[in-house]
């Protein structure tokens, strides 16, 4: 039994860790945040390089061939960093590519994608719909030129940065749709989370050629979905990290009374409760990361708890983090609500907590789950 | 990353449930996580834990020639886990387990580990701790026992308090003042202590439960011999902490059993309890409240394993440690208020009322319970520990 990161994770986190500290430093994810895209190509460059856009993709298909224990701890690195760049996106189509696309679509698309060279988003949820997970109600004409598609996708992360969409229509099925095909429309949306940008995209007649559905069905996409909630939850552990570490590093420092504030109880044991909801978070994104690589049977009940103890701790985290640092953490001028805001969005994505909890209750509750394993 | 056994582990895995599903004893039902078992159960449990000894499933990691099986932390995990699969009852000894044996283990002469460990996993000695005083709670280092030589003794005066299980232990390990002038910590010193020995008095205090499961212990010049000071003179302090780390360490991977056990229990209990003519489990609020009980509970395990893993290989426990007594504490607490709530108007009944649920067993968790974030350090103090040792903020006194 090993139950902690191999050297060579511990090599990328360390790599990750550094790139992204002198990449991606305050002022300049301030600058990204700013801008009309959102999106730094140079630091995506840069990514592509290291190999992070194929990380946990098929060699087969030019990725790295990793596990997602290696995709969880370069995810936390991002979180860490509150790098602003369309990676998550861009795996979770990967993944959808790998396990449900054609040979000849992933030839076309997740050769370039796992290269960095195409960018690819999902595009799941409908526009006026509750926004459901796993649940699409966009229906598409069959013509005789291909599948019409008219409606609305909302809550696209990276839309304006990717090269296609994989739209998901309500048989649960995935088309490929370029951005730039006749008919899209990406209109941004004002999201809370400033580092990574949301968007409409309207179809209006909108073709998807026969060639552009992927041959998988709906049942196909759990595991990718599954994966996308590891990731993400791995993210907000990152976060919920650089919030605790903020946070003591203000509480030495800050003087009032006479004393370091860090020596006050109230103050350190908020620092106290954030270290264990950080500690417990990254526990249960490596037990869901464990399992998406050993034991996939295990994965939908292990990547809920994760997804939902990390979507709570994610946005907990440095909420406490901004009462930790005072009115100076209430400020725009703080980095601290980039942190907040970033939490805040991943609890809602995939899933929130209480959709998950849910879940994790009907496995529970039916008797289905044995107990450990391990 | 990986749970995977070598095949002596998997061997030791198939041997421990292969044992316990003959062994368990079936009239035990057990229910709640308290580590200090009620006083009615005492004799079960002190054969339950005789047959573990007889089995060799009890000091799994201990070094095979004071008694134990000479394995390793991955075996003490495995067998915490079915245990907690097959739902077997506690260990009585438990101080003496948790505690005192792995701490003459470490500071004993020859003499001490040949003569106490083995004793304490067959449960043919029984051991308490005198560390806390009326005066002396949190600030455990400003106790007044006082132990004053003459010729080859020391003569112990003072009080303890709260010294669970007291009343039917042999042994003590006794923390008492022998050097006043000292500064606090440097000034104290480790013993030994027969229980039986003429001068030691023991009166139990009744706690909310309504049990008596810990005691008021007086000193009234009581003779201890020089060889029964463990560690050196004055370095009481050191051999203390060592207690206190290995309380952390062994008895995690038994609470983490423990609170598997309880959260069966109480998903089971929820499922048969209907409230305003629904099933608990149909409720939506307490399928939320029981899924993060779960999902604590499942995390909890993981940052276990991870604590495990630092120790294979050779380091010391990291921030994960701390994290899992805190997430214990907290995790129990709310099981046993969530058994509780299920339970509705019933709640108020007890042990002894034809109409409690399941003989009156979460009542007892409930009010048992409030106990877990106080004992064993309270959960303020831990938080300061976290705070100062973990994340190195300034302390304020």
């Amino acid at each position: 039994m090993y139950f902690d990161l191999t050297d060579e994770q511990q090599a990328i986190k360390s790599t990750a860790n550094g790139f992204l500290a002198s990449r991606f430093k305050s002022e300049r994810v301030r600058e990204i945040a700013a801008s009309d895209s959102g999106f730094d190509e140079a630091g995506w460059r840069e990514m592509a390089e290291l190999g992070w856009a194929g990380l946990a993709l098929p060699e087969e298909w030019g990725g790295q061939g990793l596990g997602i224990v290696d995709l969880a701890v370069l995810f936390e690195e991002m979180g860490y960093a509150l790098a602003p760049s369309p990676l998550l996106s861009n795996t979770i189509a990967g993944l959808a590519l790998a396990v449900a696309g054609s040979d000849e679509q992933r030839e076309r698309w997740l050769r370039p994608l796992a290269a960095g060279e195409l960018r690819g988003a999902p595009a799941l949820l409908d526009a006026g719909s509750s926004a459901v997970p796993l649940r699409f109600e966009l229906e598409g004409e069959q013509t005789g030129d291909g599948l019409v598609l008219n409606g609305e996708k909302t809550l696209v992360m990276d839309a304006a940065s990717a090269d296609f969409f994989l739209v998901a229509t309500a048989d649960g099925r995935r088309h490929i749709v370029e951005r730039d095909a006749d008919g899209v429309t990406v209109k941004p949306e004002e999201s809370i989370d400033l580092t990574r940008r949301l968007s409409s995209i309207k179809l209006d007649g909108v073709t998807v050629a026969p060639e552009n559905t992927l041959p998988g069905a709906a049942a196909d996409y759990l595991p990718v979905f599954h994966r996308a909630c590891v990731a993400l939850a791995a993210e907000s552990t990152g976060v919920a990290q650089r919030a605790l570490e903020m946070s003591v590093a203000y509480a030495k420092d800050r003087q009032q009374f006479g004393r370091p504030i860090g020596a006050y109880q109230a103050v350190s044991h908020r620092c106290a409760q954030m270290l264990l909801e950080t500690e417990n978070s990254r526990s249960a994104v490596y037990g869901a990361a464990w399992a998406a690589d050993a034991e996939p049977e295990s994965l939908p009940l292990a990547a809920s708890m994760a997804k939902a103890y990390a979507a709570d701790a994610g946005w907990r985290v440095p909420d406490m983090a901004i009462q930790v640092h005072g009115g100076i953490g209430f400020t725009w001028e703080h980095d601290l609500h980039f942190f907040l805001k970033r939490g805040r969005a991943n609890a809602a994505s995939f899933g929130d907590a209480k959709w998950h909890r849910e879940r994790v209750a009907d496995a529970v509750l039916a008797g289905e789950t044995a107990p450990a394993s391990a | 990353m990986d749970f995977a056994l070598t095949p002596d582990q998997q061997a030791f895995r198939e041997r421990v449930r292969a044992w316990l599903e003959a062994n368990v004893p079936p009239e035990w039902t057990s229910l709640g996580s308290t580590e200090v078992p009620r006083a009615a159960a005492y004799e079960l449990i002190r054969r339950w834990q005789g047959k573990l000894f007889e089995g060799g499933f009890i000091g799994v990691t201990w070094p095979r020639e004071y008694g134990g099986q000479g394995l390793t932390f991955v075996e003490e995990m495995i067998l915490h886990e079915e245990m907690a699969l097959q739902k077997a009852p506690p260990i009585l000894n438990i101080l003496g387990v948790g505690m005192a044996g792995p701490t003459i283990i470490a500071y004993g002469t020859e003499e001490q580990k040949k003569r106490y460990p083995a004793k304490i996993l067959s449960c043919e000695e029984i051991w308490c701790q005198g560390y806390s005083e009326p005066n002396s709670g949190s600030d455990l280092a400003s106790l007044q026992t006082r132990a004053v030589k003459d010729g080859d003794h020391y003569v112990i005066n003072g009080q303890k308090v709260w010294t669970s299980l007291a009343h039917v232990a042999d042994w003590m390990m006794l923390l008492a003042r022998t050097d006043p002038s000292a500064p606090r910590h440097k000034g104290l010193t480790y013993f030994l202590l027969d229980m039986h020995a003429p001068g030691v008095t023991v009166k139990p205090l009744k706690q909310i439960t309504g049990d008596a499961e810990f005691n008021e212990v007086f000193f009234d010049n009581v003779r201890v011999h020089e060889r029964q000071v463990l560690g050196e003179v004055n370095s009481g302090w050191a051999v203390g902490v060592t207690t206190l780390m290995f309380e952390r360490l062994a008895l995690g991977f038994g609470l983490q059993a423990r609170l598997r056990i309880a959260l069966e229990s109480l998903l089971d209990m929820a499922r048969r309890v209907e409230k305003t003519g629904r099933a608990v489990t149909k409720d939506p609020v307490m399928r939320q409240k029981l899924a993060q009980l779960w999902i604590d509970t499942e995390a909890l395990k993981y940052t276990g394993a991870r604590g495990v893993t630092r120790l294979l290989r050779g380091e010391l426990p990291g921030p994960e440690a701390s994290a899992g007594k805190m997430g214990w504490v907290e995790t129990n607490q709310r099981l046993q208020e969530i058994a509780m709530e299920i339970e509705g108007p019933y709640s108020q009944l007890a042990k002894g009322s034809d109409r409690a649920i399941d003989g009156g067993v979460w009542q007892y968790g409930f009010l048992r319970s409030r106990a877990n974030s106080i004992e064993g350090g309270t959960t303020d103090i831990l938080k300061n520990i976290i705070a100062e040792r973990v994340l190195g903020l300034p302390r304020l006194r």
